[in-house]
C-alpha cells in the first residue's frame, strides 16, 4: 500500500499556543485512522492544516507525492481530500436535499453553471440513496432547521461523502448522534468507504467507536503525535490511558 | 412545470392588455416601474448572497448613457440595439468592477458599490463636453426594427417592448435560481466557508452574479432612458441607488416577482405622494421603510404570502420544482 | 514654495473637516456596529441649528467673539437632544439584527430627518457668515488666506485631542474602546452596554453636529447637505478602518492632502481623489489602514 497522505515537520502556533508541533505522519491508502487525544491537543488543527484552512508555520503536507502545503481549501477539496465538520456546516436556507445536491453539483463541476436545474434525475437519485443510507430520506424536502442534532451531523458527513473523496477527514462524526444510532451509522459509513477504498481519518472522543472502526490510532497531546499504532495495543498501555485519554 | 409556463404567458398577456388600456400617464409609470424593476431585481439577487448593493446607479447610468451616446454619436435609434448596448455597457462595467467587489462582503461591499457609482457620477458631471454634464443628454424616440411609431402609439410601443424585455429577464432569472449557481450563491450567504470546502470558488460565483446584475441593470437603464427621453448624472447618484434598495425591501426578496411588484407599487406611491404631500413625501417613505423593517422584513410580498397561505411562516417560493 | 505651503494648509484644513465628519461615524460603528446613514443629517442639523443660533445671537447684539461659543453650544444642543432620541427611539430596536435592516433603518431615518429639517427651516438658504468674517484674512507666505479655516483646524484638533484624552484617560473611555474590540466579553464583564451605547451615539452625534455647526458660517445652509457629507464620511471611515479613531484621523489627513494636491495640480481629478485613495488603500489593506480583522472559526 502506498502512502497517500504525508506530513513532514508540520508546525503551527497561534501566539503562544503550539497547536501542531513537528507532526510527522504517513497515511497509507485505504487506512482507517482514528485521531484521539484530549481537547486542545491539536486534532482539529491537524485537519485544518491538511485541508488548507490554516497555513503551517513550518513543515510540508504531501498528497500522493505532491506538495499541497499552502493551497486553499477549494483546491484541496477538488484534489480529493474532503472534510466533514465537528459543528455541522450546512446551508440553513436550503432543504436537506438541496444541500446534498449542491455538493453533488460541485463534484460534477457544475457548481457554477447558471443553466440547467440543480437537481438532475440521476443526481437526485444519488442524493436520495445517500440520505436513505443515513436514514434521513424522510427529511429530504424539509428545511435543514428541522433536522435533529444528530441528523445535522449526518447530513454534514453525507455532503462530504457526496464529493466522492479519496481521503476523507471527519471531525467527530458521531458526536451528537444518539448512542443507539452511533454504531448503525458507523457501520454504513465504513462499509461505503471501504467499498470505495477511501482513506479515512476521523477525530473521535468515543473510544468504543475508535476501537471498533479504526485500524490504526494516532494519539495527539499538546500538538504532538505521542503514539501511533494498533488501537488494542495503545489502549492497553496504562500510561496512555491515564495521561492522554483520562482513564484510570 | 407546464402550468407555470402557461401561467406566465397569461400574466404577460394580462399585463400587455392592462398597459394598453391604461391612460398615457399611468402606462408611462408602469413602463418606468418595469425598467427600474430590473435594477431592483439586481439588488434582490445580490441580497440572496447576503450582499447589499448601494451602487445600482452605476449600471443604471451606464445603460442609460450608452443609449444616449449611441443615439447622438452613432445615430443608432433602434430600440433592440439600444438595449443590447445598454446591457453590454452594464456588463462591461460589471466586468471591470467585479473582481474587486467579489472580494468583499457586508459594509465594505456596500460602500465599494456606492463609491463606484459616485465615481461614475463624478465623471458624468466633469466630462461635460462628452456627457453633457449636469444637463445630460437627450434621447430621441426609438425606432423598432426601422419603423418609427407615430407619436400617439410610441408610449404603447415602448411599454410592450419594456414588458417583453422584462419578461425575458424574469425567465432568465428563474432559470438562474434553479441552477447550481443560483443555489451556490444562496449557500454563500448561509455558509461561505462550506462552499469553499465543496470545492467551489466563492469569488467566482459572486463575480458571475455581479455580471448578471450589471447586464440586467444596464438593460433597465437603457429601457428607462428610452421612455423618459433624457439622461443625466443623477442616475448614478447614491440616492438613486438607495431608492432601488428601498424598493427591494418594500417588495421583498422572496420571489422573482416581488421586486417588480414592489417597483410598480413604489412608482405609483411616489407619484401620488409627491402630488399630495410634496414636502413630506420623503418622510413618509422613511416611515413606511421603518414599518417594514419593524413588522414585515420580508416586504410586501411576504405579507401577501402570509395571507395567502394562512400564516405558515416560511416562504419557499424560490425552492419549488427540484 | 508658497504654493507648497498653500497646498499643505488647504490639505490640513480639508482634513480637519473630514475628521470632524467621520470621527463620529467610525465611533458609532465601532461600538454599536451600526453604519449610520443618517450621520450626514446630524451634520446638517448641526449646521441649521448653528445658523439659527448665530442669527439670533447677532440680533441680540452680543459680544461678537462669543459667537463661536454659540456655535459650539448649538452643536452640543443638537447632539444632546437628537442623540438620545435616536438611540433610544430607533437604534435600540435594531441592535443585533441583520445588517441589511440596520442599514435600511438608518436610511429611513435619513429620509425622515431630511423632511423634518425642511419643515422646520424651510427650503431657502441660511447665511450665517458673521463668525466667518470676524476672523478676517491672514497672510500665509504672502498669500491671503481666510482666518476661519484655522479655527476649523483648531476645532478638529481640539475634538481629536479631547477624544484621545477621553479614550485613554477616563474609565468610561476605556470601556468604550473595550466594547469596540469585544462587545461580548465587555458585556460578560459587566459593562453597562445600554448606557455606553447611549453615550457613544450621543458623542458621535455631537461630533457630527460640531462639523456642521462650524461649517455653517462658510456655506449657505440648504437642504441636501447631508447627502454629500455622508459619502465622504464613509469613504474616510473605510480608508481608516471601521471603528478606528486613529484611522479616521490618518485617513482624513491622507485624503485631505491628496485632494489638495489634485486641486492645485490636476483639478479635473479633484472629485475622485477620495475614491482613488480608498481604492488604493483597500487594495493594499482590505480592512482599511487600522481596520481590525475578524477571525472566523470553523
Amino acid at each position: 500500500m502506498d502512502v497517500v497522505l504525508e506530513t513532514r515537520g508540520l508546525t503551527r502556533t497561534f501566539g503562544r499556543v503550539v497547536a501542531a508541533d513537528d507532526v510527522n505522519v504517513q497515511i497509507r491508502s485505504g487506512e482507517r485512522v482514528g485521531l484521539v487525544g484530549p481537547n486542545g491537543a491539536g486534532k482539529t488543527t491537524f485537519l485544518n492544516l491538511i485541508t488548507g484552512y490554516v497555513r503551517p508555520n513550518r513543515g510540508r503536507i504531501l498528497y500522493r507525492g505532491t506538495d499541497i502545503t499552502g493551497l486553499p481549501p477549494r483546491v484541496i477539496t477538488r484534489m480529493g481530500i474532503v472534510r466533514s465538520f465537528q459543528i455541522p456546516q450546512l446551508y440553513p436556507g436550503l432543504t436537506v436535499l438541496e444541500n446534498l445536491l449542491l455538493a453533488i453539483a460541485a463534484r460534477s463541476g457544475r457548481g457554477l453553471d447558471f443553466w440547467g436545474p440543480l437537481g438532475r434525475e440521476h443526481a437526485v437519485a444519488e442524493a436520495m440513496e445517500l440520505l436513505g443510507a443515513f436514514q434521513l430520506a424522510d427529511y429530504a424536502r424539509r428545511p435543514v432547521g428541522e433536522l435533529p442534532e444528530g441528523g445535522r451531523k449526518l447530513l454534514d458527513v453525507a455532503m462530504a461523502l457526496a464529493l466522492r473523496p479519496t481521503v476523507l477527514l471527519m471531525d467527530e462524526p458521531t458526536s451528537g448522534v444518539s448512542t443507539q444510532d452511533k454504531f448503525g451509522v458507523m457501520e454504513v459509513l465504513m462499509e461505503v468507504l471501504g467499498r470505495a477504498g477511501v482513506t479515512t481519518l476521523f477525530v473521535e472522543h468515543d473510544m468504543e467507536v475508535v476501537y471498533r472502526y479504526a485500524e490504526r490510532v494516532l494519539v495527539f497531546y499538546n500538538g504532538r503525535v505521542v503514539a501511533d499504532g494498533d488501537p488494542q495495543a495503545l489502549f492497553a498501555d496504562a500510561q496512555i490511558r491515564r495521561a492522554v485519554l483520562g482513564w484510570e | 412545470m407546464k402550468l407555470r409556463r402557461f401561467g406566465g404567458l397569461i400574466l404577460i398577456a394580462g399585463m400587455a392588455g392592462l398597459g394598453l388600456l391604461l391612460p398615457g400617464w399611468s402606462r408611462f409609470l408602469l413602463t418606468l416601474a418595469l425598467a427600474r424593476g430590473l435594477l431592483v431585481l439586481g439588488v434582490a439577487l445580490l441580497m440572496q448572497a447576503g450582499l447589499v448593493s448601494f451602487g445600482q446607479g452605476l449600471f443604471f447610468a451606464a445603460g442609460a448613457y450608452a443609449v444616449g451616446f449611441a443615439a447622438r454619436d452613432l445615430g443608432i435609434r433602434d430600440a433592440g440595439l439600444g438595449v443590447a448596448l445598454g446591457a453590454g455597457a452594464g456588463l462591461g462595467i460589471a466586468a471591470l468592477t467585479g473582481p474587486l467587489l467579489a472580494r468583499y462582503r457586508g459594509i465594505f461591499f456596500a460602500m465599494l458599490t456606492l463609491a463606484f457609482s459616485m465615481i461614475l457620477y463624478g465623471i458624468l458631471v466633469k466630462a461635460y463636453r462628452i456627457t453633457g454634464g449636469t444637463d445630460g443628454l437627450r434621447i430621441p424616440p426609438p425606432t423598432f426594427l426601422g419603423w418609427s411609431l407615430p407619436e400617439e402609439h410610441l408610449g404603447s410601443g415602448l411599454y410592450l417592448f419594456t414588458l417583453a424585455c422584462t419578461a425575458v429577464m424574469v425567465f432568465l432569472i428563474f432559470r438562474y435560481l434553479r441552477s447550481p449557481l443560483g443555489y451556490t450563491v444562496r449557500a454563500i450567504r448561509d455558509n461561505e466557508v462550506r462552499v469553499e470546502y465543496l470545492g467551489l470558488s466563492v469569488s467566482r460565483a459572486l463575480y458571475i452574479t455581479v455580471l448578471l446584475v450589471g447586464a440586467m441593470g444596464g438593460l433597465g437603464g437603457a429601457l428607462s432612458a428610452m421612455s423618459v427621453g433624457h439622461v443625466d448624472p443623477n442616475l448614478a447618484y447614491w440616492t438613486t441607488s438607495g431608492e432601488f434598495v428601498f424598493v427591494a425591501l418594500l417588495g421583498g426578496t422572496g420571489n422573482v416577482f416581488a421586486p417588480l411588484a414592489g417597483s410598480i407599487v413604489f412608482e405609483f406611491l411616489r407619484t401620488y405622494a409627491y402630488k399630495y404631500i410634496p414636502y413630506t413625501w420623503q418622510m413618509g417613505l422613511g416611515l413606511v421603510m421603518l414599518a417594514i423593517v419593524g413588522f414585515a422584513p420580508g416586504g410586501l410580498w411576504s405579507l401577501y404570502e402570509l395571507i395567502a397561505r394562512g400564516m405558515s411562516g416560511w416562504t419557499w417560493s424560490w425552492k419549488r420544482g427540484v | 514654495m508658497e504654493t507648497a505651503l498653500i497646498i499643505l494648509t488647504d490639505g490640513l484644513v480639508y482634513a480637519s473637516w473630514l475628521f470632524l465628519i467621520s470621527a463620529g461615524l467610525t465611533l458609532i460603528y465601532g461600538v454599536l456596529r451600526i453604519l449610520n446613514l443618517a450621520h450626514g443629517s446630524l451634520y446638517a442639523l448641526g449646521a441649521y441649528a448653528a445658523a439659527s443660533v448665530v442669527l439670533l445671537y447677532f440680533d441680540r447684539g452680543l459680544w461678537p467673539m462669543g459667537s463661536y461659543l454659540a456655535l459650539l453650544g448649538a452643536a452640543l444642543l443638537v447632539g444632546a437632544v437628537a442623540g438620545p432620541l435616536i438611540e433610544r427611539g430607533l437604534l435600540r430596536w435594531i441592535y443585533g439584527r441583520d445588517p441589511v435592516y440596520q442599514l435600511l433603518a438608518t436610511y429611513a431615518l435619513f429620509l425622515i430627518l431630511e423632511d423634518l429639517m425642511k419643515l422646520v427651516w424651510g427650503v431657502n438658504p441660511y447665511y450665517a457668515y458673521k463668525p466667518y468674517g470676524l476672523l478676517g484674512i491672514i497672510r500665509l507666505g504672502g498669500i491671503p488666506y481666510p482666518g476661519y479655516s484655522f479655527l476649523l483646524l483648531g476645532v478638529a484638533l481640539l475634538a481629536g485631542g479631547s477624544l484621545y484624552f477621553f479614550i485613554r484617560g477616563t474609565r468610561i473611555g476605556r470601556l468604550v474602546v473595550a466594547m469596540i474590540h469585544d462587545p461580548e466579553i465587555s458585556a460578560a464583564m459587566g459593562v453597562n452596554v445600554p448606557r455606553v451605547s447611549l453615550l457613544t451615539f450621543t458623542l458621535g452625534a455631537v461630533l457630527a453636529a460640531l462639523g456642521g455647526a462650524f461649517t455653517a458660517p462658510m456655506i449657505s445652509v440648504v437642504p441636501g447637505l447631508s447627502v454629500e457629507v455622508i459619502v465622504l464620511a464613509f469613504a474616510v471611515v473605510v480608508i481608516g478602518g471601521l471603528g478606528s479613531l486613529e484611522g479616521s484621523a490618518v485617513g482624513a489627513l491622507l485624503v485631505g492632502l491628496v485632494r489638495s494636491l489634485m486641486v492645485h495640480r490636476i483639478p479635473e481629478l479633484e472629485l475622485f481623489a477620495i475614491y482613488l485613495v480608498m481604492a488604493m488603500v483597500l487594495l493594499l489593506r482590505p480592512h482599511g489602514l487600522f481596520g481590525m480583522e475578524e477571525v472566523r472559526r470553523v
